[in-house]
């Protein structure tokens, strides 16, 4: 969840949301998450568990292309 | 009666003892039909108490949609974490168990306004050229 923050703090153009699964079922299945953490990435680039800084910039990198 | 003991409030006030520039939390709830909206008002105001940086606004979904609007926040409870600008950081839910570590450490992020991330990451994050939105699944566990 960290990562995601700083990315908000870095740059004007990311916002970084928290969302508690059991609170928001519907948002939940929606993005069919079936453990924590998921991240979703502007809806299309999908992370599962924590992953460290350099393997979550690489999925990342994927909106740039 | 309180949400965080005494040795919780001792580590968030040793952890926020250093910030320097002030943090608010933007706090949207709803009296009714939300099941931790209390909570997570209450869990702010605890710590806010712990820090003079840091202070809590009340808002009310409905009455106050225009702000929560002009703020992105479409569910509540709802956590907005602003300090000299606002950086985008929203918590939807409550912020306990191991993200209450998170919600911590983004008071002392928003306060120093420094990311600390890699530079390549910061390099990355720069040839964005449209809006973003990041959002973290977790649970309280």
């Amino acid at each position: 969840m960290l990562l995601a923050y700083q990315l908000a703090l870095e740059s004007d153009l990311i916002t970084a949301h928290m969302v508690e699964a059991v609170e928001f079922p519907d948002l939940s299945n929606q993005y069919q998450v079936m453990g924590v953490p998921r991240t979703v990435i502007d809806e299309t680039i999908h992370i599962e568990g924590a992953y460290p800084e350099p393997m979550f910039m690489q999925e990342f990198a994927k909106l740039l292309k | 009666m309180a949400l965080l003991n005494e040795k919780i409030r001792k580590e968030v006030r040793a952890a926020l003892a250093d910030v320097s520039q002030p943090v608010t939390f933007k706090v949207f709830t709803q009296p009714f039909e939300c099941q931790y909206c209390k909570e997570t008002r209450e869990l702010v105001e605890e710590v806010a108490a712990l820090s003079e940086k840091v202070s809590v606004e009340v808002f009310d979904f409905v009455d106050d949609k225009a702000l929560a609007d002009s703020l992105g926040i479409d569910k509540v409870p709802a956590i907005a974490v602003v300090g000299a600008k606002d950086y985008g950081i929203r918590m939807f839910g409550i912020p306990s168990g191991y993200e209450f570590g998170s919600l911590i450490e983004s008071i002392k992020l928003v306060s120093e306004g420094k990311s600390g991330l890699a530079p390549d990451t910061k390099k990355m994050v720069a040839k964005l050229t449209k809006p973003v939105k990041i959002q973290v699944f977790i649970t309280p566990t």
